[in-house]
């Protein structure tokens, strides 16, 4: 379902350009406007629609599958933290409106910045834990799990 | 040919493609190596990239271990058990017992994960599936990762390794071109972890003309991470299992929610069952072992994922198509049929846009399933990539060589699509697997193994050259001819792609073949490689973005390559619906219950096959 672009709505701004997976989202050089140069080659990811601060990026079904006349569109909302989306079929009997959170934290603040945490000491290093672990991995609080601790051998042949 | 040339020196961790992998590796490195040099070089933007760039609507890959779900070797067991026991069982028990600290890091950070409201538990989709609102999952990971690195180069296709001129086998590094504005980039570095992606579109895709980008796994994943350590000559394992996905026809929408959570299942044309009464035959030729059908419901063994994909295609092939996905009695529930749209939403928004462009609402019309073109990759249900070593409390000798997730070539290490024989590792897995990498890698700097790097200017001459060479090769020919894309002395790189998925797709058991092939077929194909590889030296680039999808062929044929040579190497049919061995139609447990490595010799492009035992746990008494 590749993308296109409404010509009265771009301004050539560029976003979708930056966050194109596929290199495909350009800016026409003669209407400094986007358009999507490589349609074979759109996986209709909807990034490039999401980010999108005109609504101006919209998908139409692939041409050797997908009959005219259905639309789903979308809107993200980083702040509120949602994605709203819309589906019209074809012939307009469904039209539905679904909504999705995107996160439950204020974006980006909730990451530790693992320079500034304590360094890992020597013990740390030497064993199999990785950060923050045994945290998390474990229902009692012991260590990792090792082949000893849960009665495991590694045998060569054919077992299953 | 370059505008310029950027070098970038001194870097310690080398994160080469920010998928789920190299987003692990990035974010971990800072932990154990807080005054080194941490640097990320990927294709197209982190922010949406790699194969969770549109989103997930699970993580396919949770143990719940803290809540007594399961334990690490179960996974083991259940990975084995669907890879008709080809797996390197010593890396899935170290991924599986680290996995859940990356999953509720994943929470803490912002992700939205459901809850099961009666036990406060994650909702299960499936034993080892937990749902989420993942549309911003690549989002997340990646504000984690841009808070370890040091630099970030987004936009850039990096197309080899450096290699060290001091110490043979060793990696130093790696370059690439920026894709927006065509400058060369040298990156000097101690090591390099491989978080590049798998491969699609290497065999004939179903679909035609516009259609050919709604492939199952992104389009975008060129194969690079075999592409990259092949040709540093690193060994290679198990690339002969590609994966063929049952999916929703055309929009290939995923199936693990509906199958899992909304209880859906498949029935044929005339509203039968159909997948039993293929097992009798199937048990003949796979074994007791793998598919006891009638033991199965006792043993709680699931039945792998390519002997359904066998029933299905010997339905259709029987003229009982299409199979067809029930979904009329799930979508009268307004919840199901709501988490019935979400997942699409989520993860592939393509099938709701056919859907609504085909007039199926499933809640009156039991949808059509497919089954897919193949694909090769290491994360989902296959275990395609490097020949790595484990860690050192739980792999014996051939599995261990110092340093856990490296590669044969020192230095060199992987994550994700680049490991091979750590089928479901999905996001999550392959995340936890770039983790383990950085901490593995920090400790081989540490440790002294990087000293003395050299890469001598000839190397980063003769590479930069070789990179921009397509274009130098456009221009000088291109006026021979008045205009089009016809030329005697060169091709472009879609024309190079169709012929490489055209080959592919008849030699080496693609779709319009039934997934077929044998040893003829396989030499035939094998030899008309080799003479694209000269072509592939004459393809031709306009501009910078067809370099990109010049070198993205380059990668995406020394992947082919390696599918043929390991699929003409093992003498079985070991993974009925994914391919067939014609000349080989069973499954041989006595000859080759191994794990197929390969290395391709830098200089001279021979293969070199050979087999490496297969362990599996089992317990302490048995």
């Amino acid at each position: 379902m590749p993308t296109f672009v409404y010509m009265t709505r771009c301004d050539g701004c560029g976003h979708c350009v930056d966050i194109c997976p596929s290199d495909i989202m350009h800016i026409d050089k003669v209407t400094r406007r986007a358009y999507n140069i490589e349609p074979n080659m759109c996986w209709e990811c909807y990034s490039c629609v999401k980010a999108c601060p005109h609504d101006a990026i919209d998908v139409r079904g692939y041409a050797d599958f997908a009959p005219l006349g259905h639309s789903v569109r979308v809107r993200r909302d980083e702040e509120k933290g949602v994605i709203a989306w819309r589906i019209k079929f074809r012939n307009g009997e469904k039209d539905m409106e679904l909504l999705a959170p995107i996160t439950t934290k204020p974006w980006g603040k909730h990451i530790p910045q693992l320079s500034d945490v304590p360094a890992p000491s020597q013990a740390m290093r030497d064993s199999q834990l990785l950060f923050n672990e045994p945290k998390y991995i474990r229902l009692d609080e012991g260590e990792l799990h090792t082949l000893e601790s849960n009665g495991l051998v590694m045998k060569e042949g054919v077992y299953y | 040919m370059a505008y310029n040339t950027i070098v970038e020196n001194n870097i310690d961790i080398l994160v080469v493609g920010a998928g789920l992998g190299g987003t692990g590796a990035a974010w971990e490195a800072r932990y154990w190596g807080q005054d080194k040099k941490i640097v990320i070089a990927e294709k197209a933007n982190m922010d949406r990239s790699g194969a969770v760039a549109q989103g997930l609507y699970a993580i396919n890959c949770y143990m719940g271990t803290r809540w007594g779900e399961n334990q690490p070797e179960d996974h083991v067991r259940y990975a084995r058990m669907d890879l008709m026991g080809m797996v390197r069982e010593d890396l899935l028990f170290d991924m599986a017992r680290h996995v859940d600290s990356a999953v509720h890091q994943f929470e803490e950070w912002g992700l939205p994960i459901m809850r099961n409201p009666k036990t406060g538990t994650y909702q299960r989709e499936g034993r080892w599936q937990i749902m989420i609102h993942g549309e911003s999952y690549k989002p997340i990971v990646a504000e984690a990762a841009k808070k370890s690195a040091d630099k970030v180069f987004n936009r850039i296709c990096v197309t080899h390794l450096l290699m060290d001129d001091a110490k043979e086998n060793r990696v130093a590094g790696a370059v690439g071109f920026n894709v927006r504005t065509g400058d060369y980039h040298v990156f000097k570095s101690k090591t390099v972890i491989v978080g590049a992606g798998g491969a699609s579109n290497i065999f004939k895709p179903r679909s035609v003309g516009e259609g050919a980008g709604r492939v199952w796994y992104a389009p975008w994943s060129s194969g690079s991470a075999y592409g990259l350590m092949i040709q540093a000559g690193a060994k290679m394992t198990q690339m002969e299992n590609r994966i063929v996905l049952a999916r929703f026809k055309d929009g290939y929408g995923p199936v693990g929610a509906y199958f899992l959570h909304l209880k859906t299942y498949t029935q044929n044309c005339n509203g039968e069952e159909y997948e039993s009464k293929w097992f009798p035959a199937l048990t003949e030729m796979v074994g007791k072992e793998y598919l006891d059908t009638e033991g199965q419901h006792l043993s709680h063994k699931p039945i792998p994922t390519c002997l359904r994909n066998h029933a299905f295609i010997s339905e259709v092939n029987a003229g009982r198509g299409p199979i067809h996905m029930v979904t009329m009695e799930a979508f009268q529930d307004p919840h199901l049929e709501e988490i019935g749209w979400h997942n699409f939403l989520g993860m592939t928004v393509g099938q709701a846009v056919l859907w609504a462009a085909t007039d199926v609402n499933p809640k009156y019309e039991n949808p059509e399933l497919t089954t897919s073109e193949p694909y090769v990759m290491g994360s989902h249900a296959t275990g395609c990539g490097a020949w790595c070593s484990g860690p050192e409390d739980l792999s014996p000798p051939e599995y261990y060589w110092g340093y856990n997730r490296m590669t044969t070539v020192e230095g060199l290490f992987g994550a994700g699509d680049a490991v091979g024989g750590t089928p479901h590792a999905f996001s999550s897995g392959s995340f936890t697997e770039g983790r383990l990498a950085a901490k593995a890698a920090c400790k081989y700097i540490d440790d002294g193994k990087a000293e003395g790097i050299r890469v001598s200017d000839e190397q980063i001459q003769r590479r930069g050259e070789e990179i921009f060479k397509p274009m130098e090769h456009y221009r000088v020919n291109r006026n021979e001819i008045t205009a089009g894309s016809v030329n005697p002395h060169y091709i472009n790189p879609r024309q190079g792609l169709d012929r490489l998925q055209k080959l592919m797709d008849e030699y080496c058991a693609g779709a319009t073949v039934n997934y077929m092939t044998n040893d003829k077929l396989l030499q035939i194909g094998l030899k008309k490689l080799k003479i694209m590889e000269e072509d592939l030296e004459k393809i031709a680039a306009e501009d910078i973005h067809e370099l990109l999808r010049a070198w993205e062929l380059k990668h995406r044929h020394l992947t082919s390559e390696a599918v043929m040579q390991h699929t003409l190497f093992r003498k079985e049919t070991r993974w009925p619906g994914y391919y067939y061995r014609g000349d080989a139609m069973k499954l041989d447990d006595a000859n080759w219950h191994v794990l197929t490595v390969s290395r391709r010799d830098p200089e001279t492009g021979e293969y070199t096959m050979e087999k490496a035992p297969c362990y599996h746990l089992v317990g302490k008494d048995e």
